[in-house]
């Protein structure tokens, strides 16, 4: 291969590179994170995007240049080479998207269990060698039915204290939250910053589910099967809470809010809102 | 064996002129063209649907339509626009048309199947959208048809678009097993099957998918009718029932009837490109392997739908990684078209335009399906307007890009004149801006927070919405130039003698339109479709 061409090739993929790595790290498609999740989220995100920005920019750039390069002048009706393959071409651009989508696996595995992804894998693994189902007909209430959600029960708790859980009902076309320590029951889910929140989560008639963007989660909520979500919340604000499953007519305004206070001010709160025959 | 002349043929069968296509015509390329029509037609409903749905997205307040009908609306969209347009045309319309000319045979396997398959689709087509005029009664629970959605909103309208359903899948069933045995079986001596044009590997492909897994989707849909009907309760969770069997069920089929949409279309590609570059097809061996892994990787994917359906983590990774290494063997088939294109004597018209453009589009769409595939990923943006955005550059900028190009490619095949390119242009134009315009968008809209499937929304969110719907517009306008060339065209357009392309492949070795039993002798023996370059002398 010529020299030119060599150095050619190299500084177009260099330029290739180098953009897509800014366009990665400086073009924010996101809401603002609120959620010790969305920090690793969007580091993931960054990751895609600069790969995904480096292979279409490179791919369309290569299309157009050919298109343009390689245009039949008016008159011309000979041919272009007999060209039928190249096998080690072919093996190169077998290996390229090998090696990408191998690189992409294995740090959304990494980025997966970072979250607590992998979290229920254990304990699912330990019930399997007992009598799962049993355990599932005994306890009847979640354990072992429990599938899904992200950073399920099993995660050493957050520095904020110990796990706080809420109970959370979906129906057409609101969701309700139930605070089993201290009584509560809302339309708004109320939580401090720094714990370690886990709802459970149940449906009363159709499918909905439960995601709020800024914490960069959603799981299903699934009649029949109780699922489990669990995350801490690390900015303090009012972000929407969005039903994400088609459930009815209402569907797009099943909508609610969560309220993420500093620890003093949930407390307070909870204070106001603990109904007085339970205050203790 | 002596061929009787074509016109013999025409006098034996039934009526002649355009009545043909009204008729149960027996001849494929009828079929082929039925096809088309129809589906095109069933395009201009889904596309009035999308309409509806644009415009009720215009603003940020449910106020165009009642609820109930937006949500008839985007089920009805959807079940139309995949069901009616894309795989009877991807499938059914080339597929009729090409196969037998690819194989060298002169009608299909099993030419009255073939009909009937046709004919299942205009009442099952009627059925579904008359269903959309009785208040209230059409399916409302989206083209996935969750339970216990399904079994809650009105009956009626659920089961008539089970019914429909059940009739395409029949209709589709019947036209896979009629492909496999036509390109197994109906090979004129002397063609091996590594001699075949690859659109014909892609339709063995695909209807290997089609005849696996669409028996899944009508036993599951079956019984679903019998939860509705018959209050039995297999996804019912009041009655013990689990619904997320059904999701597995549902895409166990319908991610690969992701792939029945799109496979013929990377097969028709394959043929559009060399033709118009001059070039043989790149690799066509690692082109009909990596079809073969598609169709298996294809089938054991389809949980990566249900990311958040509460699936185990042992199953999200394994469907992570299976979903992932789809990318590779569709990677190899851009390169290679791409090595196709290079050093080529590219002609840029129309059929090359909409097939670039399908290039640029597919592989957007592929990389968020690759980041899609991710869980962690997919766990945000899940049910929102980013996959929305994700598969339509699939299957509209991916697959409804190939058809129209096709159009261009091959009307001078199916009528003997060539349409008209500045409208062509226009046509390309407006549908690349429009496309783009439209979906583009909303992609940053799931990122923030649109979930999919909504009358009203956040109104942070009207802008980048109202971009959407004009892009919308233009795409509505870009079918006038269509129309127009198609109509005039067919009456006064420039003639295209036999063979305007100067292609190799087998359909342009005969007449053009080609006589009803296709050749006017022994079918050609073409052993190299790709030949371009090296038989300069054979063509002249
Ligand atoms: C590189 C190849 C592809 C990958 C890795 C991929 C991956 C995915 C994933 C993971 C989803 C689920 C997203 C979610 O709902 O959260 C999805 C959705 C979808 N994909 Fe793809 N995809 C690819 C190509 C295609 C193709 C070829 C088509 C069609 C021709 C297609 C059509 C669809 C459709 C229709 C949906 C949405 C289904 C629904 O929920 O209604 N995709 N894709
Ligand atoms: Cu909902
Ligand atoms: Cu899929």
């Amino acid at each position: 291969m010529p020299i030119r061409t060599v150095l050619a090739v190299f500084t177009a993929t260099t330029v290739l590179v180098i953009t897509g790595l800014w366009v990665g790290n400086n073009v924010n498609l996101l809401p603002p994170g609120a959620s010790s999740n969305a920090s690793t989220y969007d580091e993931l995100f960054k990751v895609l995007f600069s790969i995904g920005t480096v292979l279409f920019l490179g791919i369309v750039v290569l299309l157009i240049y050919s298109m343009i390069r390689f245009r039949r002048r008016s008159g011309d009706m000979s041919d272009g080479l007999a060209i039928e393959g190249n096998l080690p071409l072919e093996i190169v651009w077998t290996a390229i998207p090998a090696v990408v989508v191998l690189f992409v696996g294995l740090y959304s595995y990494d980025i997966y269990e970072r979250m607590g992804g992998m979290a229920t894998l254990n304990d699912h693994m330990a019930m399997d060698h007992g009598a799962m189902q049993q355990v599932s007909v005994k306890e009847g209430d979640t354990a072992g039915r429990v599938w899904g959600g992200i950073g399920v029960s099993g995660m050493e708790a957050a520095p904020g204290g110990p796990v706080l859980p809420v109970e959370v009902t979906a129906m057409q076309f609101a969701f309700i939250f139930h605070y089993p320590g201290s009584d509560i029951t809302t339309g708004e889910l109320h939580v401090p910053t720094g714990q370690q929140i886990e709802l459970h989560m149940e449906a009363r008639d159709v499918i909905h589910a439960f995601w709020v963007p800024q914490f960069r989660l959603k799981q299903d909520i699934i009649p029949g099967q109780p699922t489990v979500l669990s995350f801490t919340a690390t900015r303090a604000g009012t972000y929407p809470i969005i039903c994400a499953e088609l459930c009815g007519p209402y569907h797009g305004g099943m909508r609610s809010n969560v309220v993420v206070q500093e620890p003093e001010a949930y407390d307070n709160w909870l204070q106001q809102n603990t109904p007085n025959s339970t205050n203790t | 064996m002596t061929l009787a002349s074509p016109s013999d043929f025409e006098d034996n069968l039934q009526p002649q002129g355009w009545l043909r296509y009204f008729s149960f015509s027996l001849d494929h390329k009828v079929i082929g063209l039925q096809y088309l029509i129809c589906g095109f037609i069933f395009y201009l409903v889904g596309g009035a649907l999308a309409g509806i749905i644009r415009t009720e997205l215009w603003s940020p307040m449910s106020d165009f339509v009642s609820r109930e009908t937006y949500n008839e609306t985007l089920t009805l969209h959807g079940t139309i626009m995949i069901f009616l347009w894309i795989v009877p045309v991807v499938n059914g319309a080339f597929g009729n048309y090409l196969i037998p000319f690819y194989v060298g045979a002169r009608d299909m396997a099993f030419p009255r199947l073939n009909a009937v398959a046709f004919w299942l689709i205009p009442p099952a087509g009627i059925l579904l959208i008359s269903s959309y005029f009785i208040a209230g009664a059409a399916a409302q629970s989206g083209w996935t048809a969750y339970p216990p959605l399904s079994l809650t909103t009105p009956a009626a309208g659920q089961v008539v678009w089970i019914l429909s359903v059940l009739l395409l899948g029949g209709s589709s069933i019947f036209g896979g097993i009629n492909f496999i045995a036509t390109i197994l079986k109906l090979r004129r001596p002397g063609l091996k099957l590594m001699m075949l044009p690859l659109y014909c590997w892609a339709m063995l492909g695909t209807s290997v998918l089609v005849v696996l897994s669409t028996p899944v989707l009508a036993g599951t849909l079956i019984l679903l009718s019998f939860d509705i009907i018959a209050h039995t309760g297999f996804f019912n969770p009041t009655m013990g029932g689990n619904v997320v069997v059904y999701q597995h069920l549902f895409w166990f089929y319908s991610h690969p009837a992701v792939y029945i949409m799109v496979l013929p279309a990377f097969g028709l590609v394959s043929e559009i490109l060399p033709i118009h570059a001059r070039k043989p097809l790149f690799g066509y061996t690692t082109m009909v392997y990596s079809i073969m892994a598609i169709v298996f990787l294809g089938l054991i994917v389809w949980a990566h739908h249900m990311f958040t359906s509460g699936t185990p983590p042992w199953m999200r990774l394994f469907f992570t990684i299976a979903t992932s290494f789809i990318a590779v063997p569709t990677g190899i088939k851009f390169f290679n078209w791409l090595a196709t294109l290079w050093g080529g004597k590219i002609a840029l018209n129309s059929a090359m335009l909409f097939s670039c453009a399908f290039i640029v589009n597919f592989v957007f769409g592929g990389i968020t399906g690759v980041a899609l595939a991710q869980v962690p990923f997919d766990i945000h943006v899940h049910d929102t307007y980013f996959v929305v955005g994700h598969f339509h550059y699939i299957v509209y900028g991916g697959t409804v890009f190939v058809i129209f190009g096709s159009l261009y490619h091959w009307y001078p095949k199916f009528t003997g004149r060539l349409l008209n390119e500045d409208l062509g242009r226009l046509h390309f134009l407006l549908t690349f801006v429009g496309f783009n315009l439209c979906f583009a968008p909303q992609h940053w809209l799931g990122l923030n927070g649109m979930p999919r499937r909504v009358a009203e929304y956040d109104p942070a969110f009207t802008t980048l919405n109202q971009l959407s719907s004009v892009g919308a517009l233009l795409m509505a306008i870009s079918t006038l130039p269509l129309l127009i060339n198609v109509v005039v065209t067919a009456i006064n357009g420039k003639k295209a003698g036999d063979n305007p392309w100067n292609a190799l492949t087998p359909e342009w070795l005969t007449s053009s339109p080609p006589p009803v039993e296709n050749w006017h002798g022994e079918a050609p023996l073409v052993t190299e479709p790709y030949g371009y370059g090296q038989h300069l002398e054979a063509k002249a």
